[in-house]
């Protein structure tokens, strides 16, 4: 059989099997549509969470972005992982007692304002609209690469699958869905990195490979790897990372706008009671570090074999690296990975000094004395999984089963987002703001109206990226981090936050990262419109524009906490029901009340 | 009532004790051993590198795991000691 059609074996079994959890459950209510029924167990909503959650950067991205930048890149790690810890001991119990439907409905209802509540509906809309170009774009990359169709005709082969169970099933749909594709991508991801592990290291599970000996040279790996990358002018991979404030802001950024981004908040309302919000919390990080573990090991493991490829000198013990890194391979012998690559454009060669071999090293470092005269071959970090088990020379099914994992891992984070953009429009801007007597069948139906349309937008910006397509974390998650996890959090544990102090803190966050973010990015992300290059001598006290979202955060808790602390105390009621979201006696189902 | 009362703000009070101590540990496995405080644990190798290094790519995860399931315990036990659980 034919790789294209074992590429087309899994991806249409994986689409076949999702279609037909969509029809099985189908959603007859709003509450089965918002929080699938309210009665998910804890373990399965795990599992839906760990793939709400990894979208196409964690599976596709994530270890590329480790093994260019090695330690630097832990801020990923720790950034999407501990921002778990925050939503199970800050956020998520206290939010399933509330027992709503949506996370703009608690804002607005703990701060006793409509205005509140909107620019919940605004902030959650822009971040979620940005992020889910990013899955669709992903989709059409790994459709691109493995069913030899156009990155647009997969796209809209992407989204009418996901058209079909989230508009058929929403919550109920996705959730089941979600499961289903969580196992198909742990699986994708895990296999190729246990035969990479075991031929590098001897070791069969990778995060104790990362930390084992190299087998062909006796060293340990991370040592043997620092000396591969230094011998070609790279920082050691192991380097400590000069900017430490910096990287603190930017791990606490990720974290926290991780705790903050509603459509993983969401997830926590289909659990039966409070208890199981906590456990859903700790096993989905379960779930989810079986992926983060496994990442840094592909990482370090990825990048020692594209150097060792190109320079098969250094692949055993080597006597002089001097020597050793002067002899890399011809372009003519390169292996019919990397011809297939660059078939992609995301794999590149330009033989600089005209000598038929491909030099690959830090193209800032000096070795005009070996005769280079630049870095010829460019590398996308976004190749290194899929290609990972060309790399390792692995059967043909397990690239197969790479292109099924790394759709599920887009299209299961894309239909949370889609989720949440159209609850919140049929929710709360709909029902809560302009017509609050719609029916429970005209809700149901505007729900489903307003996730198509977000459908075809998401597809349309997904088709015809706007410029800014590679910033859009950094918004996403800075949004989330400046304006809407404070306001949760201070809804839940303080009494005194009003509703002025809430929507001056929420504000001030969001426009002060914004803002930041445009100088250093260009106003809207148009090109040449920043007011400063985006480069470290530039920046405040050296903080990027990606790590500004934890510094609006303390700005909207010290804004909302001083105005409030100048404003009439909050009513009693709304008091009584800060003190009943803190007592889990009494959570029902999340109804709508 | 104002048993009531009491008992609930000292279960709010036992809750809040409890966050504060697994935030402090969380803090301090990423932001502490894995970038401020790495260099001073530079003299403990593992595998091939520093602690540190193991505290950013694996420690703080593994870590961060297990507060989320110990804070679940320890809130259920709360709950049912405080008789104030679903």
């Amino acid at each position: 059989m034919s790789q294209f059609a074992i590429n087309v074996l899994f991806v249409g079994g994986s689409f076949a099997i999702y279609i037909g959890i969509a029809i099985w459950a189908k959603a007859g209510s709003t509450k089965d549509f918002y929080v699938a029924g309210g009665g998910v167990h804890p373990i399965t909503n795990g599992m839906a969470i760990g793939a709400d959650w990894m979208s196409a950067a964690s599976f596709i991205s994530m270890a590329g972005i480790i093994a260019s930048a090695g330690y630097g890149a832990s801020t990923f790690l720790m950034g999407w992982t501990g921002g778990y810890v925050l939503l199970a001991l800050l956020l998520a119990p206290y939010l399933r007692k509330f027992g709503k439907f949506t996370v703009p409905e608690f804002i607005g209802d703990r701060f006793y304002s409509k205005s509140a509540r909107m620019v919940a509906v605004v902030c959650l809309i822009i971040a979620s609209l940005t992020y889910v170009i990013g899955q669709m774009a992903g989709a059409g990359v790994a459709f691109s690469r493995f069913l030899e169709v156009d990155a647009t005709t997969g796209l809209i082969i992407a989204a009418i699958v996901v058209f079909f169970y989230s508009v058929l099933g929403g919550m109920k749909g996705i959730t089941y869905t979600q499961v289903a594709q969580y196992i198909v991508l742990i699986i994708a991801y895990t296999i190729p990195a246990v035969f990479i592990s075991l031929q590098l290291t001897d070791n069969p599970i990778p995060p104790l490979g990362l930390f084992s000996d190299h087998s062909a040279s006796g060293e340990p790996l991370l040592a043997k790897l620092n000396e591969v990358v230094t011998a070609l002018g790279f920082n050691e991979y192991t380097a400590m990372v000069d900017n430490k404030l910096n990287m603190v802001l930017f791990t606490l950024s990720l974290m926290i706008g991780t705790a903050g981004l509603p459509h993983v908040i969401m997830r926590f309302f289909t659990v039966p009671k409070v208890a199981d919000a906590r456990w859903s919390a700790g096993w989905a990080l379960v779930f989810i570090g079986l992926l983060y573990l496994t990442a840094p090991a592909v990482a370090s493991m990825a990048r020692l074999n594209l150097v060792t490829t190109i320079y098969p000198d250094m692949a055993a013990q080597v006597e002089n690296y001097e020597d050793a890194a002067a002899n890399p391979i011809a372009y003519a012998d390169r292996p019919d990975w990397i011809r297939t690559w660059e078939e992609t454009g995301l794999i590149t060669f330009d033989d600089k000094n005209n000598d038929g071999n491909i030099q690959l090293y830090n193209g800032a470092a000096d070795f005009s004395d070996r005769g280079w005269q630049g870095n010829e071959l460019e590398v996308s970090n976004d190749i290194l999984v899929l290609a990972n088990p060309e790399i390792a020379n692995l059967p043909g099914w397990v690239v197969g089963l790479i292109a099924a994992g790394g759709l599920a891992a887009a299209l299961s984070t894309a239909a949370g987002l889609l989720l949440a953009i159209s609850s919140a429009i049929s929710h709360d801007l709909i029902k809560g703001a302009i017509n609050p007597r719609i029916t429970e069948r005209g809700e149901l139906r505007a729900a489903r109206i307003s996730m198509s349309v977000a459908i075809v937008v998401a597809t349309y910006l997904g088709v015809n990226p706007p410029g800014f397509a590679a910033q859009v974390v950094a918004l996403a998650f800075g949004i989330a981090a400046a304006s809407l996890f404070p306001a949760l959090m201070m809804g839940i544990f303080s009494k005194r936050i009003n509703n002025k102090g809430a929507i001056a803190g929420m504000l001030s966050g969001l426009i002060f990262t914004l803002v930041y973010i445009f100088v250093y990015k260009g106003w809207f992300f148009i090109p040449d419109t920043n007011n400063l290059p985006d480069t470290e001598a530039n920046w405040v006290m050296g903080i990027s524009p990606l790590s500004i979202g934890s510094v609006g955060a303390i700005l909207n808790f010290a804004v909302a906490y001083m105005v409030s602390s100048v404003t009439e105390e909050p009513p009693q009621e709304i008091q009584d029901l800060v003190e009943s979201v803190r007592y889990p006696k009494g959570a029902g189902v999340a109804i709508d009340h | 009532m104002a048993d009531d009362k009491s008992n609930a703000a000292a279960y709010w009070k036992a809750n809040l004790r409890l966050i504060t101590g697994c935030l402090i540990v969380w803090a301090l496995a990423s932001y502490g051993c894995a970038i401020l405080l790495r260099p001073l644990l530079a003299g403990i190798s593992i595998g091939g590198t520093d602690l540190g290094f193991w505290f950013a790519q694996q420690g703080s995860i593994l870590i961060f795991i297990g507060l989320i399931f110990f804070y679940a315990w320890k809130m259920n036990r709360l709950d049912k000691q405080f008789g104030l659980g679903e």
